[in-house]
Protein backbone atom coordinates (compact mmCIF):
# COMPACT_ATOMS: atom_id res chain seq x y z
CA UNK A 1 0.00 0.00 0.00
CA UNK A 2 0.99 3.42 -0.70
CA UNK A 3 2.31 5.03 2.38
CA UNK A 4 0.45 8.40 1.50
CA UNK A 5 -3.19 7.04 1.48
CA UNK A 6 -2.93 7.03 5.45
CA UNK A 7 -0.48 10.08 5.96
CA UNK A 8 -3.34 12.13 4.08
CA UNK A 9 -5.98 10.65 5.34
CA UNK A 10 -4.65 11.10 9.10
CA UNK A 11 -3.44 14.83 8.25
CA UNK A 12 -7.21 15.64 6.99
CA UNK A 13 -8.70 14.12 10.06
CA UNK A 14 -6.26 16.31 12.40
CA UNK A 15 -6.99 19.64 10.52
CA UNK A 16 -11.02 18.13 10.77
CA UNK A 17 -10.40 17.82 14.34
CA UNK A 18 -8.50 21.41 14.50
CA UNK A 19 -11.26 23.07 12.85
CA UNK A 20 -13.42 21.58 15.77
CA UNK A 21 -11.67 22.55 18.51
CA UNK A 22 -11.23 25.72 17.37
CA UNK A 23 -15.47 26.30 16.16
CA UNK A 24 -17.38 24.34 18.13
CA UNK A 25 -19.26 26.29 21.47
CA UNK A 26 -19.96 23.26 23.42
CA UNK A 27 -17.19 21.56 25.06
CA UNK A 28 -18.09 17.99 25.08
CA UNK A 29 -18.35 18.65 21.57
CA UNK A 30 -14.60 20.41 21.66
CA UNK A 31 -13.53 17.48 23.28
CA UNK A 32 -15.20 15.13 20.62
CA UNK A 33 -12.60 17.01 18.40
CA UNK A 34 -9.90 16.30 20.53
CA UNK A 35 -10.27 12.49 19.72
CA UNK A 36 -10.48 13.06 16.05
CA UNK A 37 -7.26 14.58 16.16
CA UNK A 38 -5.75 11.88 18.75
CA UNK A 39 -6.86 9.40 16.25
CA UNK A 40 -5.54 10.94 13.47
CA UNK A 41 -1.81 10.52 15.48
CA UNK A 42 -2.79 7.14 16.01
CA UNK A 43 -3.21 6.40 12.75
CA UNK A 44 -0.18 7.79 11.71
CA UNK A 45 1.75 6.37 14.39
CA UNK A 46 0.69 2.67 12.61
CA UNK A 47 1.04 3.33 9.65
CA UNK A 48 4.69 4.54 10.28
CA UNK A 49 4.59 1.36 12.48
CA UNK A 50 3.99 -1.21 9.76
CA UNK A 51 6.10 0.32 7.09
CA UNK A 52 9.32 0.56 9.10
CA UNK A 53 8.77 -3.35 10.72
CA UNK A 54 10.31 -1.55 13.60
CA UNK A 55 11.19 -5.33 15.88
CA UNK A 56 10.44 -3.12 19.02
CA UNK A 57 6.92 -2.06 17.33
CA UNK A 58 7.45 1.07 19.09
CA UNK A 59 4.29 2.63 16.86
CA UNK A 60 1.85 0.46 17.87
CA UNK A 61 2.90 0.12 21.54
CA UNK A 62 2.58 4.04 21.80
CA UNK A 63 -0.89 3.39 19.83
CA UNK A 64 -2.09 1.81 22.73
CA UNK A 65 -0.78 3.75 24.95
CA UNK A 66 -2.11 6.82 23.40
CA UNK A 67 -5.72 5.14 23.67
CA UNK A 68 -5.16 4.39 27.21
CA UNK A 69 -4.35 8.00 27.68
CA UNK A 70 -7.01 9.24 25.56
CA UNK A 71 -9.33 6.65 27.90
CA UNK A 72 -8.23 8.81 31.12
CA UNK A 73 -8.40 12.05 29.51
CA UNK A 74 -12.13 12.21 28.33
CA UNK A 75 -13.21 10.77 31.84
CA UNK A 76 -11.44 13.69 33.65
CA UNK A 77 -12.48 16.29 30.55
CA UNK A 78 -15.77 15.11 31.35
CA UNK A 79 -15.54 15.45 34.97
CA UNK A 80 -14.51 18.56 35.10
CA UNK A 81 -17.16 19.65 32.46
CA UNK A 82 -19.85 18.41 34.29
CA UNK A 83 -18.54 20.05 37.37
CA UNK A 84 -18.39 24.11 35.40
CA UNK A 85 -22.05 22.93 34.28
CA UNK A 86 -23.11 22.15 37.50
CA UNK A 87 -21.01 25.65 39.13
CA UNK A 88 -21.56 27.83 36.23
CA UNK A 89 -24.80 26.76 34.74
CA UNK A 90 -23.36 26.27 30.84
CA UNK A 91 -21.26 24.11 29.20
CA UNK A 92 -20.07 26.54 26.61
CA UNK A 93 -16.67 27.59 26.64
CA UNK A 94 -16.64 31.33 25.74
CA UNK A 95 -18.91 31.67 28.42
CA UNK A 96 -16.41 30.71 30.91
CA UNK A 97 -14.92 33.84 30.90
CA UNK A 98 -13.85 34.36 34.61
CA UNK A 99 -10.49 34.38 34.23
CA UNK A 100 -10.47 36.15 30.96
CA UNK A 101 -8.75 40.16 30.82
CA UNK A 102 -10.65 42.59 30.50
CA UNK A 103 -7.52 45.45 29.02
CA UNK A 104 -9.60 48.52 29.28
CA UNK A 105 -13.06 48.45 30.79
CA UNK A 106 -15.48 45.64 31.04
CA UNK A 107 -17.38 46.33 27.58
CA UNK A 108 -14.76 44.35 26.16
CA UNK A 109 -17.02 41.61 26.76
CA UNK A 110 -19.95 42.39 24.14
CA UNK A 111 -18.12 43.05 21.44
CA UNK A 112 -15.73 39.72 21.12
CA UNK A 113 -18.67 37.76 21.51
CA UNK A 114 -21.38 37.73 19.08
CA UNK A 115 -24.30 36.33 21.21
CA UNK A 116 -23.59 38.01 24.19
CA UNK A 117 -27.08 40.04 25.41
CA UNK A 118 -24.73 42.32 27.30
CA UNK A 119 -24.93 41.01 30.74
CA UNK A 120 -22.39 40.69 32.91
CA UNK A 121 -20.65 36.50 32.93
CA UNK A 122 -21.59 36.24 36.28
CA UNK A 123 -25.45 37.26 36.49
CA UNK A 124 -26.05 35.36 33.49
CA UNK A 125 -24.15 32.04 35.45
CA UNK A 126 -26.23 33.21 38.76
CA UNK A 127 -29.05 33.27 36.78
CA UNK A 128 -28.87 29.94 35.11
CA UNK A 129 -27.91 28.57 37.87
CA UNK B 1 18.03 7.57 -5.75
CA UNK B 2 15.66 9.03 -8.61
CA UNK B 3 16.72 5.32 -10.33
CA UNK B 4 14.88 3.57 -7.59
CA UNK B 5 12.15 5.96 -6.81
CA UNK B 6 11.66 4.85 -10.17
CA UNK B 7 11.89 1.38 -10.17
CA UNK B 8 9.88 1.35 -7.00
CA UNK B 9 6.84 3.18 -9.17
CA UNK B 10 7.19 0.84 -12.07
CA UNK B 11 7.16 -1.76 -9.91
CA UNK B 12 3.82 -0.87 -7.77
CA UNK B 13 2.22 1.69 -10.23
CA UNK B 14 1.05 4.64 -9.42
CA UNK B 15 -2.09 4.10 -11.57
CA UNK B 16 -3.19 0.73 -10.88
CA UNK B 17 -4.02 0.77 -7.46
CA UNK B 18 -4.45 -2.21 -5.32
CA UNK B 19 -7.81 -3.82 -3.92
CA UNK B 20 -6.58 -3.05 -0.63
CA UNK B 21 -5.43 0.35 -1.82
CA UNK B 22 -9.00 0.65 -3.30
CA UNK B 23 -10.63 -0.44 -0.12
CA UNK B 24 -8.35 1.98 2.26
CA UNK B 25 -9.54 4.89 0.31
CA UNK B 26 -13.65 4.26 -0.15
CA UNK B 27 -13.03 3.65 4.08
CA UNK B 28 -10.66 6.66 4.35
CA UNK B 29 -13.70 8.72 2.67
CA UNK B 30 -16.65 7.82 4.86
CA UNK B 31 -13.98 8.48 7.91
CA UNK B 32 -13.05 11.90 6.60
CA UNK B 33 -17.38 12.38 5.51
CA UNK B 34 -17.89 11.44 8.93
CA UNK B 35 -15.59 13.54 11.31
CA UNK B 36 -16.54 16.48 9.21
CA UNK B 37 -20.47 16.13 10.08
CA UNK B 38 -19.17 15.36 13.54
CA UNK B 39 -17.68 19.16 13.31
CA UNK B 40 -20.54 20.83 11.70
CA UNK B 41 -23.67 19.28 12.41
CA UNK B 42 -25.79 21.60 14.44
CA UNK B 43 -27.51 18.25 16.51
CA UNK B 44 -25.35 17.69 19.56
CA UNK B 45 -26.53 13.92 19.97
CA UNK B 46 -25.77 13.33 16.12
CA UNK B 47 -22.27 14.54 16.21
CA UNK B 48 -21.75 11.36 19.10
CA UNK B 49 -23.22 9.71 16.98
CA UNK B 50 -21.16 10.02 13.59
CA UNK B 51 -18.38 10.00 15.48
CA UNK B 52 -18.52 6.10 15.79
CA UNK B 53 -18.44 6.33 12.23
CA UNK B 54 -15.69 7.76 11.98
CA UNK B 55 -14.11 5.81 15.02
CA UNK B 56 -15.49 2.89 13.41
CA UNK B 57 -13.88 3.75 10.05
CA UNK B 58 -10.51 4.08 11.55
CA UNK B 59 -10.81 0.90 13.18
CA UNK B 60 -11.44 -0.68 10.02
CA UNK B 61 -8.10 1.17 8.69
CA UNK B 62 -6.13 -0.23 11.06
CA UNK B 63 -7.50 -3.93 10.30
CA UNK B 64 -6.35 -3.17 6.40
CA UNK B 65 -2.71 -1.64 7.47
CA UNK B 66 -2.85 -5.46 9.24
CA UNK B 67 -3.28 -4.06 13.20
CA UNK B 68 -5.52 -6.12 13.92
CA UNK B 69 -5.40 -5.76 17.91
CA UNK B 70 -5.20 -2.13 17.81
CA UNK B 71 -8.43 -2.42 15.41
CA UNK B 72 -10.02 -4.23 18.23
CA UNK B 73 -9.00 -2.00 21.25
CA UNK B 74 -9.98 0.68 18.96
CA UNK B 75 -13.79 -0.72 18.56
CA UNK B 76 -13.93 -1.72 22.27
CA UNK B 77 -12.21 1.53 23.84
CA UNK B 78 -13.30 4.27 21.50
CA UNK B 79 -16.46 2.80 20.20
CA UNK B 80 -17.62 1.57 23.31
CA UNK B 81 -16.80 3.99 26.17
CA UNK B 82 -15.34 6.88 25.35
CA UNK B 83 -18.49 7.43 22.88
CA UNK B 84 -20.92 6.30 25.59
CA UNK B 85 -19.14 8.61 28.27
CA UNK B 86 -19.61 11.50 25.52
CA UNK B 87 -22.88 11.04 25.37
CA UNK B 88 -23.54 10.60 28.96
CA UNK B 89 -21.92 14.09 29.35
CA UNK B 90 -24.45 15.28 26.70
CA UNK B 91 -27.10 14.41 28.89
CA UNK B 92 -26.12 15.59 31.66
CA UNK B 93 -25.34 19.00 30.75
CA UNK B 94 -28.72 19.06 29.59
CA UNK B 95 -27.72 18.89 26.11
CA UNK B 96 -30.76 20.05 23.88
CA UNK B 97 -31.90 17.12 21.89
CA UNK B 98 -32.72 19.06 18.18
CA UNK B 99 -31.07 21.05 16.15
CA UNK B 100 -29.34 23.85 18.56
CA UNK B 101 -28.80 27.19 16.66
CA UNK B 102 -25.65 28.13 18.95
CA UNK B 103 -23.72 24.90 18.44
CA UNK B 104 -20.38 26.74 16.56
CA UNK B 105 -19.42 29.86 17.79
CA UNK B 106 -18.41 33.13 16.66
CA UNK B 107 -14.65 32.16 15.34
CA UNK B 108 -15.61 29.98 12.48
CA UNK B 109 -14.44 31.93 9.83
CA UNK B 110 -10.83 32.02 11.59
CA UNK B 111 -11.31 28.24 12.07
CA UNK B 112 -12.18 27.21 8.72
CA UNK B 113 -9.17 29.01 7.62
CA UNK B 114 -6.16 27.61 10.36
CA UNK B 115 -7.98 24.13 9.20
CA UNK B 116 -7.36 24.94 5.42
CA UNK B 117 -3.86 25.78 6.06
CA UNK B 118 -2.84 23.20 8.51
CA UNK B 119 -4.42 21.08 6.09
CA UNK B 120 -2.62 22.40 2.89
CA UNK B 121 0.67 22.46 4.50
CA UNK B 122 0.40 18.95 6.15
CA UNK B 123 -0.69 17.27 3.00
CA UNK B 124 1.98 18.88 0.69
CA UNK B 125 4.60 17.96 3.27
CA UNK B 126 3.18 14.61 3.50
CA UNK B 127 2.80 13.67 0.29
CA UNK B 128 6.23 15.52 -0.79
CA UNK B 129 8.24 13.35 1.65
CA UNK B 130 6.54 9.71 1.14
CA UNK B 131 5.88 10.19 -2.48
CA UNK B 132 7.62 6.93 -3.38
CA UNK B 133 7.15 4.65 -0.34
CA UNK B 134 4.90 1.88 -0.28
CA UNK B 135 4.02 -0.69 2.76
CA UNK B 136 4.77 -3.81 2.23
CA UNK B 137 1.37 -5.56 3.90
CA UNK B 138 1.92 -8.84 1.94
CA UNK B 139 4.80 -10.39 4.96
CA UNK B 140 4.79 -11.57 8.45
CA UNK B 141 1.46 -9.92 9.94
CA UNK B 142 2.61 -7.08 12.66
CA UNK B 143 -0.32 -6.51 14.23
CA UNK B 144 -1.45 -9.62 15.56
CA UNK B 145 -2.72 -10.56 19.24
CA UNK B 146 0.38 -12.93 19.02
CA UNK B 147 2.44 -10.28 18.06
CA UNK B 148 1.51 -7.51 20.11
CA UNK B 149 1.35 -9.97 23.25
CA UNK B 150 4.84 -10.18 22.70
CA UNK B 151 5.85 -7.17 22.39
CA UNK B 152 4.39 -5.24 24.78
CA UNK B 153 4.93 -7.97 27.56
CA UNK B 154 8.29 -8.61 26.49
CA UNK B 155 9.84 -4.81 25.65
CA UNK B 156 7.38 -2.64 27.25
CA UNK B 157 6.62 -3.75 30.81
CA UNK B 158 6.98 -1.09 32.84
CA UNK B 159 5.36 1.94 30.62
CA UNK B 160 2.22 -0.15 30.58
CA UNK B 161 2.29 -0.54 34.30
CA UNK B 162 2.76 2.97 34.75
CA UNK B 163 -0.19 3.78 32.41
CA UNK B 164 -2.08 1.38 34.67
CA UNK B 165 -1.08 3.83 37.85
CA UNK B 166 -1.98 6.54 35.59
CA UNK B 167 -5.43 4.79 34.99
CA UNK B 168 -5.94 4.56 38.35
CA UNK B 169 -5.19 7.78 39.21
CA UNK B 170 -7.44 9.45 36.45
CA UNK B 171 -10.80 7.20 37.86
CA UNK B 172 -9.70 8.30 41.24
CA UNK B 173 -9.74 12.18 39.96
CA UNK B 174 -13.04 11.88 37.70
CA UNK B 175 -14.25 10.39 40.85
CA UNK B 176 -13.27 13.71 43.50
CA UNK B 177 -14.21 15.98 40.87
CA UNK B 178 -17.89 14.93 40.01
CA UNK B 179 -18.71 13.73 43.50
CA UNK B 180 -20.99 15.76 45.18
CA UNK B 181 -20.12 18.39 47.77
CA UNK B 182 -22.26 17.96 51.01
CA UNK B 183 -23.55 21.05 52.54
CA UNK B 184 -20.99 23.20 54.55
CA UNK B 185 -18.07 21.39 53.00
CA UNK B 186 -16.02 23.48 50.77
Amino acid sequence: MHLVYPAVLAALLFAIGVYGVLARRNAILVLMSVELMLNAVNLNLVAFDVWLRDTLHAGQALTLFTIAVAAAEIGIGLAIVLMVHRNKGTADVDRLRDTAEDPHDSSDETSTDGTSDGTPTGEKAEATA
Amino acid sequence: MILAAQAAAEAHGFLSPTGVEIAFLLVGLVTLGAALVTVTTRQLVHAALWLVVALGGLAVEYLLLTAEFIAWVQVLIYVGSVVVLLLFGLMLTKAPIGRSPDADSGNRPAAVAVAVAAAAALVWVVVDAFRTTWIDLDGAVQGSTKVTGEFLFRHWVLPFEALSVLLLAALVGAIVLSRKKKEGER
